[in-house]
């Protein structure tokens, strides 16, 4: 089964704006991005940027 | 050996030799080389010889014979379903993948070149047989231009100007002029799309251009056949490398985003004027009698 236009996870270096969904808490944005790549690759999604310190990764 | 071999055999080479004619394997490598070309010669053999054959037996008033062309045409409705299955099947694994109205267009066009070359045999077969070998040399040479005007669709070029625009971003949106494609998180992804992205605005020339490049089967053609000719830079697990096509509400332009693996402007562009119009995707919104009285569409 595959799991499309879902949120599959959140990366974020601001953990207060996030409620819920399989989260990830990085210190920085270095780490954030870091991060987001290997779940881009893991997942076979998209990172999208909702704002600066907040990313989520869907798949399409 | 009796009066109609001559002529029978004449109509059935015309046939063969049309049915060769319009199956010319281009970039699109479809049909493909041999295994897949022997079907249709095959095929284009048999409906040359239903043509060929129905003369004959109407001047022998044999006109219960005439039945089998309604066989035929069952017969030939199959090929546009054997295309349709093989060419859906074949499109799940391809990296930028066709899309269904290209599919449906394709496969349409193999069934309508069979219907092409039963009437290239019977023209040619015919005039044989009422006048002369020459006047058959003749009919053959006429169904042979008509086919040809019959099966040469449109071009994209008709019906759009192509612009290229450099894509560029503004925070995470990714946007081909002042269209916005998608949305792209990784700044290492938006590093590597600059680099090999490009991007085209089509202007489409009228209101009904504006209608047909709308169409997600249309705009998907033209994605594929960019990436068949210009290759493409992506593998699969990576959908934040997908070409896209997106369309500005307010005045029905699209643009378009790739990312070939040869980055060359005229190229390109020459490739998107050359696409093919799908007939599926054609709409003529100006045709519609509401339309045509009062105010122009434009």
């Amino acid at each position: 089964m595959t799991v499309e236009k879902m949120i599959l996870a959140v990366i974020t270096t601001s953990p207060h704006k996030v409620a819920g969904g399989v989260t990830f808490i990085c210190e920085n944005n270095e780490e954030m991005q870091r991060v987001a790549a290997s779940l881009e690759a893991i997942l076979d999604g998209i990172a999208h940027a909702l704002s600066d310190d907040l990313l989520i990764i869907v798949k399409h | 050996m009796n009066e109609y071999t001559y002529p029978i055999l004449f109509g059935v080479i015309v046939g063969v030799v049309t049915r060769l004619y319009l199956l010319k394997t281009d970039y699109r490598q479809y049909p493909t080389y041999l295994h897949g070309k022997i079907i249709h010669i095959a095929l284009g053999f048999i409906a040359a010889g239903l043509g060929t054959v129905a003369v004959p037996a109407i001047m022998e008033k044999e006109f219960a014979a005439i039945t089998f062309l309604a066989l035929a045409a069952s017969q030939f409705r199959d090929v546009r379903n054997m295309e349709r299955n093989t060419l859906n099947e074949l499109d799940q694994y391809e990296l930028v993948p066709r899309g269904k109205t290209y599919i449906e267009g394709i496969a349409i066009v193999f069934e309508g070149r069979n219907y092409l070359v039963i009437f290239a045999s019977f023209l040619s077969t015919f005039a044989y047989l009422v006048w002369n070998v020459w006047l058959g040399i003749v009919a053959a040479a006429l169904s042979f231009i008509m086919a040809r005007k019959f099966m040469s669709g449109s071009r994209l070029g008709d019906i759009v100007e192509v612009e290229y625009v450099e894509p560029h971003f503004k925070g995470a949106g990714l946007y081909v002029d002042d269209i916005y494609i998608m949305n792209i998180g990784l700044e290492a992804r938006r590093e590597e799309i600059l680099r090999y992205g490009m991007g085209f605005i089509l202007k489409p020339k009228n209101f009904d251009a504006r209608s047909t490049i709308a169409n997600l089967g249309q705009r998907q053609a033209i994605l594929h056949d960019i990436s068949t000719a210009l290759g493409v830079y992506r593998d699969s697990g990576t959908p934040a490398l997908v070409p896209l096509a997106k369309r500005d509400l307010d005045d029905g332009r699209v643009g378009i985003f790739i990312l070939p693996q040869e980055k060359d402007v005229e190229k390109a562009k020459a490739i998107i004027r050359n696409v093919p119009t799908l007939e599926n995707a054609i709409r003529m919104p100006t045709e519609s009698k509401t339309n045509q009285a009062g105010r122009v569409l434009r």
